[in-house]
C-alpha cells in the first residue's frame, strides 16, 4: 500500500505553492537552528498563529520544513563555534569544532549536512513502509522500557573518555545535581531551591551548554591567544565534492547513526540520547578512537546522522498515536488540532491527503533542504573570517539572546555566564564536560522514569528485568558498564593483547 | 441566553464607568503567557486565541505566546505577578488548575486574587478510561465492571494503576476523590502531559486514566481506550460524547470536577484595559473555529466575565482547598 | 594549577553539603511506591562530596608546578569577560539591544582597535538586524529598556 498512497503524497507535495512553502519553512529553519536557545519548537510555535489561514497541508508542510531547517541548522554552530545550536548538536562539538580549528570547518559542516540527509532518508523511507507496524512497537515501551533506555546511553557513553575518573564522576554527578533543581514531577515537591523564585523552574539543558561549550570555549582560546583569524576556509563548492569522496569510507558509521536515531527517536526524547549513543558507538568500534575528539570526521558523521535519524523519527508517534515524539511534534501536534484534524491512529484513515503529503513532504523537503545548506557551506565557512574582536562580542551577544530565548528569563542569561565561567575553570582543571552535559539531559528523564517504573512495581526492581524488552535493553547497559573490566580478560583470554574491537 | 445578557450588561458598566474606557488599544506586542508546557491544552488554546485573533483583526498588535512552565507553572505565575506599568498592560496569564493546586501544594507566593480576573472562557470535562486491549483479556464494558475489579485487586501487588498528569494537581485530586467516595485504592502513577498518559494506557502499562477528553479522543475512535464515566453533574451534550454516562448515573457517586481554561491579568490592571481583553475575548469566543475547537474536544463553552467569575473562582478555591485537603496534598 | 585544583574541589564539597542538607529535609528513606524526593540528591551528594575529598587530598599532596593561569594570559580573558559581564548587568536597565549596542562597539574599539566607522556599523548594525529578527518576524520579546518603548515597542 506504501508506494502507491507516496505517489499520490507527492502530487500533493510537489504544487509550487508548496515548494515555495518548503524553501520558505527550510530558510527560517536554519536561522533558528543556528540561533542558539531559539529551536525548532520555539520556530514552529512562533509560526503556528500564521499557518491558521492555510490549508492544513501546507501548514504542516511549512511547520515540518522549518523543522527540518533547524535540524540541519543546529550543526552550523556546532561546528563553527563549538556552540550547539541545539540539544542534540551538542556531540557534534566534540570533532566538528576541532576540525574547524584546524581549517575544516567546510569539511566538517559537508559531513554534518550529508549524514543529516541520509539519516533523515533512512527513518522516512521506514516511516513510508512500517508506520502503523513501528507505532505498535512504541506502545510496547512503558517507564520501565524507558528506564532501561536511558541507562543504556549512559553505559554507552560511560568508561569512554580518558582522564581522571573522579573528576568524570564529579561531573556526571553535578550534572545529575543540576538536573534534580526544581519541580519533582513524582511528588510535586521543590527540590534545591531554597525558596528562590528563580531556581524553580531549574537549569535549562541549552542555557548550561551554551555557557560551559559557547562561552567557555571563547575565554579559552582568548587564552591561549588564538584568534579565529588564521583559520583558512576553501570559499568554493569543492570542499563538498572533496568531502563526499571520503564519506562512503563511513559506511557502517551511517548505518548504525541511523539505527540508533529511528530506534531512539519514535519513542519521546530521543535525539539528543541518540546522538550521544551514536558517538559513543562510533569510538568504541572506530579502530582509531584515540582520533575522536581531535577532529576526526566520524565524530561529525555519527551524532548527525543519528540526530536526523531521530528528528524525522519523532513525527511518527504524531501521526500514528497522537503523541508527540519530540517538543517540536507537541507544538505541531497542538496546530493539528487547531485546523480541525485530530492527531492519533485515525488519522491515516480520515486524513489520507494530509498524511501522505506529509510524508512526501519529508522526502522533498529534506532533498531541497540539504541541497540548499550544502550551497552555502563556503559561506557558513567564511563566517570565520570575520576579524576576532568582532566575532567575540557577536558570540557573546548571540549567546546572550539564545540563553534568554529558552524561557523568556533574565536569570538565563547570568547562569550562561556563570557557566561560561564554570566551563572555562573545568576545561583547565580536565573535568570532562560531555558526562555533565549528558548528565543534565538525561538526569530528569531517568530519574523519573525510574521512579515510575518504582511506582508501579511498588518498589521492587524487579520490574527492569521480568519485563521482555525493559529485561533485554537492561542486560546490554550493564554489559557496557562491565565493559571496561571485561575487555582486558576477554583479550587475555583470546592471548592476542592488541586486537580491535570488530563489528 | 441569560449568560449573554449578563455579559452585555457587565460589559456594559465595564466600558460606561470611566469615560475613556473604550479609548485604551494596545501599543506593542501582548504577552501572553503559557503557565504550562508547549503542546498542551492550555498551550493550545492559548495559540488558537493568538490565531484567531491574527486572522479576524482583532488586535492591533499581535499576541505572542510565552511558556513559562517551570515548577507546575509558578514560573509564570510568579513572573505576572511583577509585572508593571507598560508591561502590565500588555500581558495576560491563561490558567488550568494549577492557579490552585501550585500555591496549596507549595509555599509559593501567588494566590489568583493578586490578579486582575478577565475572562473565565470554557472549562474541561475529565472521563474514566480504560483499555480494550488488555493483556489479561478482562474487557471492561462499564464502570461498575471495572471499580468492581479494582476492589478486587486492593492491596495485592497487582493493584490497578491509575496514571494522571503531575503530582498533586488536577488528575490526582479527581483519582483521590473517587477513591473515597468508593472506598477503592488506586497505585498513582504521575506522568508529564496528558498525551502520554494516554499512550500508556493504551499500551496497557496502567489500568486506567482520569483524562481530559481531547487526549483521548482518537484512542477512543480507534477503538483502543474505552471512556467509562464522566466527571460531570450531566452528560456531554455534543457528539458521541452523549453516550457516556456521568459517574452518578454510573456509580452513584458524586464526583465532579470541571477545570478551569480561563485568562487574567497582571495585578491591579486598569479597568479600561480589562474592558479590552474582555471584548477581545468576547468576539474570539463567538467565531466558528473556536466553537468547532470547543466541540471537538467536549469543552464546555462557559464564557463568564467580572463578578460572574469572581465567584466562580472564589467557590472553586474552596473546593480545591477541601478537596486537597480531604487528599491530604496540602503544603505542610 | 594545585590552588585551583584545591579550590574547585572545596567549592564542590561545599555544593555537596548544600544538597545533603537539602536532601535531609526532604526525606531520603525508600518509601512504600519507591524512593522520596530526596533520595537521589542524597545519592549524588555522597558521591560527589566522596569524589571531591579524594580530588582534594590528591592535590594537596601533589607539590604546585604549573600556575593555573598566568598573568600575561589571564588579561585576554579578563578583557572578554568584564565586558560581556558589564552587557549583562546593563540588560537589566537599558534593554538587550541597547546593551549588545554599547557591548560591540565598546569592544571592537577597545580590543579590536577597528576604525569608528566600522564599530558605528556594526554596533548600530547588528542590535537592529537581530531587533528585526526577534522582534518582528519570530515575535521573540527580549528585554527592552527605554529606548525600545520611546519607539513604541
Amino acid at each position: 500500500m506504501g508506494l502507491e498512497n507516496l505517489f499520490h503524497g507527492f502530487q500533493i507535495a510537489v504544487t509550487p505553492f508548496n515548494l515555495f512553502i518548503t524553501v520558505l519553512g527550510i530558510t527560517l529553519g536554519t536561522i533558528i537552528g543556528v540561533l542558539p536557545g531559539l529551536g525548532g519548537a520555539n520556530g514552529v510555535a512562533i509560526l503556528l498563529p500564521l499557518t491558521f489561514t492555510m490549508p492544513p497541508t501546507s501548514a504542516i508542510i511549512l511547520l515540518t520544513s522549518l523543522y527540518w531547517g533547524a535540524l540541519f541548522g543546529g550543526a552550523i554552530t556546532s561546528v563553527l563555534f563549538n556552540i550547539p545550536g541545539e540539544p542534540w548538536s551538542v556531540a557534534t562539538t566534540f570533532d566538528g569544532y576541532p576540525l574547524a580549528r584546524q581549517g575544516q570547518g567546510g569539511q566538517a559542516l559537508t559531513a554534518a549536512f550529508t549524514s543529516s540527509f541520509v539519516g533523515a532518508l533512512f527513518s522516512i523511507v521506514l516511516i513510508t513502509f512500517f508506520a502503523p507496524l513501528l507505532a505498535e512497537i512504541a506502545l510496547r515501551f512503558g517507564p520501565p522500557e524507558f528506564f532501561a533506555i536511558q541507562l543504556l546511553t549512559f553505559s554507552s557513553f560511560i568508561g569512554l573518555g580518558g582522564g581522571d575518573p573522579l573528576k568524570s564522576l564529579v561531573s556526571i554527578v553535578l550534572g545529575f545535581i543540576l538536573a534534580a533543581v526544581g519541580l519533582d514531577i513524582v511528588t510535586g515537591q521543590l527540590r534545591m531551591t531554597f525558596g528562590f523564585v528563580d531556581l524553580m523552574k531549574g537549569f535549562d539543558f541549552i542555557v548550561a551548554v551554551i555557557g560551559l561549550f559557547g562561552i567557555g570555549e571563547i575565554l579559552l582560546s582568548v587564552e591561549e591567544g588564538l584568534s579565529f583569524k588564521g583559520i583558512r576556509t576553501s570559499m568554493n563548492l569543492r570542499v563538498v565534492l572533496d568531502t563526499w569522496k571520503v564519506l562512503p569510507r563511513y559506511a557502517r558509521t551511517f548505518v548504525r547513526g541511523a539505527f540508533i536515531g529511528f530506534w531512539m527517536g519514535f519513542k519521546p526524547g530521543g535525539a539528543t540520547p541518540a546522538s550521544f549513543m551514536s558517538y559513543a558507538f562510533a569510538k568504541r568500534f572506530s579502530k582509531h578512537p584515540e582520533r575522536f575528539g581531535k577532529g576526526e570526521i566520524e565524530g561529525v558523521v555519527a551524532p548527525e546522522t543519528a540526530a536526523h535519524a531521530a528528528g524525522v523519527a519523532a513525527m511518527l508517534p504524531m501521526i500514528t498515536l497522537g503523541i508527540p515524539g519530540s517538543p517540536t511534534a507537541a507544538v505541531m501536534m497542538g496546530g493539528l488540532i487547531i485546523w480541525g484534524l485530530q492527531p492519533g491512529p485515525m488519522l491515516f484513515k480520515d486524513n489520507p491527503d494530509f498524511v501522505w503529503g506529509l510524508i512526501a513532504s519529508m522526502y522533498t523537503g529534506n532533498l531541497i533542504g540539504v541541497l540548499m545548506v550544502l550551497a552555502f557551506v563556503p559561506f557558513f565557512a567564511s563566517i570565520l573570517r570575520i576579524p576576532f574582536a568582532i566575532l567575540t562580542p557577536l558570540i557573546v551577544v548571540i549567546c546572550a539572546i539564545g540563553s534568554y530565548a529558552v524561557h523568556n528569563s533574565m536569570i538565563d542569561i547570568w547562569y550562561m555566564v556563570i557557566f561560561g565561567v564554570v566551563g572555562y575553570v573545568f576545561k583547565k582543571l580536565d573535568y570532562p564536560l560531555a558526562p555533565l552535559v549528558l548528565a543534565l539531559v538525561l538526569g530528569d528523564l531517568a530519574e523519573n522514569a525510574l521512579r515510575q517504573s518504582l511506582i508501579m512495581s511498588q518498589g521492587s526492581l524487579a520490574i527492569f528485568v521480568t519485563r521482555p524488552i525493559a529485561g533485554a535493553i537492561t542486560a546490554v547497559a550493564l554489559l557496557f558498564f562491565a565493559l571496561p573490566v571485561l575487555t582486558p580478560w576477554w583479550r587475555r583470554l583470546r592471548g592476542n593483547p592488541t586486537v580491535a574491537h570488530e563489528t | 441566553m441569560k449568560l449573554e445578557a449578563v455579559l452585555a450588561i457587565v460589559l456594559m458598566l465595564l466600558i460606561a464607568v470611566p469615560a475613556s474606557a473604550a479609548a485604551w488599544e494596545p501599543t506593542k506586542p501582548i504577552e501572553f503567557v503559557v503557565p504550562a508546557g508547549t503542546g498542551g491544552g492550555a498551550d493550545q488554546m492559548a495559540r488558537l486565541i493568538a490565531g484567531i485573533a491574527e486572522k479576524h483583526k482583532f488586535s492591533p498588535r499581535p499576541l505572542l505566546v510565552i511558556n513559562k512552565a517551570g515548577a507546575a507553572g509558578a514560573e509564570g505565575f510568579i513572573d505576572v505577578k511583577g509585572r508593571k506599568g507598560d508591561a502590565r498592560d500588555h500581558t495576560i496569564i491563561i490558567t488550568l488548575s494549577n492557579l490552585f493546586t501550585t500555591p496549596l501544594h507549595n509555599n509559593l507566593p501567588f494566590n489568583w486574587r493578586d490578579y486582575t480576573p478577565i475572562a473565565r472562557l470554557a472549562l474541561d470535562q475529565f472521563i474514566l478510561w480504560v483499555s480494550t486491549t488488555r493483556p489479561d483479556k478482562k474487557d471492561f464494558k462499564t464502570a461498575k465492571e471495572y471499580i468492581a475489579a479494582v476492589k478486587e485487586q486492593m492491596g495485592k501487588p497487582e493493584q490497578m494503576k491509575m496514571a494522571g498528569t503531575g503530582s498533586a494537581q488536577e488528575d490526582q485530586i479527581l483519582t483521590i476523590q473517587l477513591e473515597q467516595a468508593l472506598g477503592l485504592k488506586f497505585t498513582y502513577v504521575p506522568f508529564r502531559g496528558g498525551g502520554e498518559v494516554c499512550v500508556n494506557l493504551v499500551g496497557n502499562h496502567v489500568d486506567s486514566t482520569v483524562n481530559n477528553p481531547i487526549e483521548c479522543v482518537s484512542h477512543w475512535r480507534a477503538g483502543r481506550v474505552r471512556p467509562l464515566a464522566v466527571f460531570d453533574t450531566a452528560r456531554i451534550p455534543v457528539g458521541e460524547w452523549k453516550d457516556i454516562p456521568t459517574v452518578k448515573e454510573a456509580l452513584g457517586a458524586d464526583v465532579s470536577y470541571l477545570m478551569l481554561r480561563g485568562i487574567f491579568g497582571p495585578p491591579s490592571m486598569p479597568k479600561e484595559v480589562a474592558a479590552w481583553y474582555v471584548a477581545l475575548l468576547q468576539k474570539v469566543s463567538e467565531t466558528p473555529e473556536w466553537k468547532k475547537y470547543m466541540d471537538d474536544g467536549a469543552l464546555k463553552p462557559a464564557f463568564a466575565t467580572g463578578l460572574e467569575y469572581v465567584k466562580w473562582v472564589e467557590e472553586n478555591e474552596t473546593l480545591h482547598k477541601e478537596l486537597m485537603a480531604k487528599g491530604g496534598l496540602l503544603k505542610k | 594549577m594545585r590552588a585551583a585544583d584545591i579550590t574547585t574541589a572545596s567549592v564542590l564539597l561545599l555544593l555537596g553539603g548544600v544538597v545533603l542538607f537539602d536532601a535531609a529535609r526532604l526525606g531520603i528513606g525508600w518509601g512504600t511506591d519507591g524512593p522520596k524526593s530526596g533520595f537521589f540528591p542524597f545519592c549524588l551528594a555522597v558521591v560527589l562530596i566522596g569524589a571531591c575529598g579524594a580530588i582534594l587530598v590528591q592535590a594537596l599532596r601533589r607539590s604546585a608546578q604549573t600556575p593555573f593561569v598566568t598573568r600575561e594570559r589571564l588579561a585576554p580573558v579578563l578583557t572578554v569577560l568584564w565586558p560581556a559581564v558589564a552587557m549583562v548587568a546593563l540588560v537589566h536597565v537599558a534593554g538587550l539591544y541597547v546593551a549588545s549596542a554599547l557591548y560591540l562597539g565598546f569592544y571592537m574599539r577597545w580590543a579590536g582597535r577597528h576604525g569608528w566607522t566600522a564599530v558605528v556599523l556594526c554596533a548600530v548594525g547588528v542590535p537592529v538586524l537581530t531587533f528585526v529578527v526577534f522582534e518582528t518576524w519570530f515575535m521573540v520579546p527580549m528585554p527592552k529598556g527605554p529606548v525600545e518603548a520611546w519607539l513604541g515597542y
